[in-house]
């Protein structure tokens, strides 16, 4: 292993070029820090890379942040993990900061709003893809509890009960799962 | 003392995102369009169409558009601290004790059990946002005030990311460039 502040500064500038040149969300970027850290720097096996990308997709909030702050960890402990989240907000943090002063300035702009606008349906149908392929993504089984919840939750939102509640409830529902069913029952 | 409401929004939403991606969209949409009156339902549609054309996750982007927008940098600081927070605290914790443990079922069986939900939330947020681009910000919803060609665009984008491997940012900018083009020629 290389000494601290080199494993520190390499830390830094392979999360930083990660972010700035990833698009696509945080799935990508774990699957390039795995190649970097793993394949190219050996400085985690690939085991415990799994486990770690499992850490960071578990945890809540932003995996792309998750990821960062958990191979930090693994390599330099507190401050590593302060320099890794450093350099994964550093870059979106640039680029819109730029774009909300170019955005206030020509939003009303009549092509710029037409633009916007139509971009409107595009993320909608973005989305509804994204929505469509992560529900075919969800193991059902023979247990209807996933399209139960499924269900349940889509309706509970749209109804305007908070999005918060409904993450509560079913973290209780799962604790609740896990304990009476195990593991085995619920991965089916 | 918008610095604290910032910072305690953002909090939240950085709390209860689980799942990656899209899973921070609605928890978004909820604090800055309906508990604070922070951005208008096209507003926060651009700050989502912004986000997917730019490095970074959703939660990180939005804390530094929103901040911006209503505290400047200090605002989109404070913002972008608050949504990392949990995942610093809980990342670590959870990274220490699989270091020391090696065992996270308990936590697979909860992530199991929140996917179908965070699956749902997304949905309701993409609708919110398809009412908004169908019917306009009042989100009065009927058949006179129906813009067609909003319909007709989203139904377009739908079907090019399903049939083909189309790059979504890709489908979006058509999606925009089709609805300019409608404007400047038909007035619609």
């Amino acid at each position: 292993m290389e000494s601290k502040k080199n494993v520190l500064i390499k830390l830094f500038l392979s999360t930083l070029y990660l972010s700035a040149f990833t698009f696509g969300g945080g799935y990508v970027i774990v699957t390039l820090m795995q190649r970097k850290f793993v394949d190219q720097y050996h400085w985690i096996d690939k085991d415990e890379m799994l486990d770690l990308v499992a850490i960071a997709q578990s945890a809540p909030g932003a995996i792309a942040v998750n990821g960062a702050i958990v191979v930090g960890y693994k390599l330099a402990g507190f401050i590593g993990a302060v320099v890794a989240i450093i350099a994964t907000i550093l870059p979106p943090f640039i680029v819109i900061s730029m774009i909300s002063f170019i955005y206030a300035i020509i939003r009303d702009n009549v092509i710029v709003s037409q633009m916007l606008e139509g971009m409107q349906a595009g993320v909608g149908a973005v989305i509804m893809a994204v929505v469509f392929e992560m529900a075919r993504g969800i193991h059902y089984g023979k247990n209807p509890m996933s399209a139960i919840i499924l269900i349940g939750a889509f309706i509970v939102c749209v109804s305007g009960v908070s999005v918060i509640y409904v993450v509560i409830g079913c973290i209780i529902i799962g604790l609740i799962r896990t304990c009476i069913f195990g593991r085995k029952e619920i991965k089916k | 003392m918008i610095y604290l409401q910032l910072f305690l929004s953002f909090l939240q939403i950085g709390l209860f995102s689980f799942g990656g991606g899209y899973a921070a969209m609605p928890l978004i949409q909820e604090q800055v369009t309906e508990i604070h009156p922070w951005l208008s339902m096209s507003e926060f549609t651009d700050l989502i169409t912004i986000s997917q054309m730019t490095p970074g996750p959703i939660a990180v982007n939005g804390a530094t558009f929103i901040g911006i927008k209503m505290a400047g940098i200090p605002g989109a600081l404070v913002a972008t601290f608050g949504c990392i927070l949990p995942s610093c605290v809980i990342v670590m914790v959870i990274a220490k004790l699989y270091l020391k443990y090696r065992n996270m079922s308990t936590l697979q069986g909860v992530l199991n059990t929140l996917r179908p939900a965070v699956v749902a939330m997304i949905a309701s947020a993409g609708v919110s946002i398809l009412i908004t681009a169908f019917w306009g910000s009042d989100a009065v919803i009927s058949l006179s005030g129906t813009q067609w060609s909003m319909i007709a665009i989203f139904i377009g984008a739908l079907v090019l990311l399903q049939k083909t491997n189309l790059n979504p940012i890709l489908v979006m900018a058509l999606a925009g460039v089709a609805k300019t083009v409608l404007h400047l020629a038909f007035g619609l």
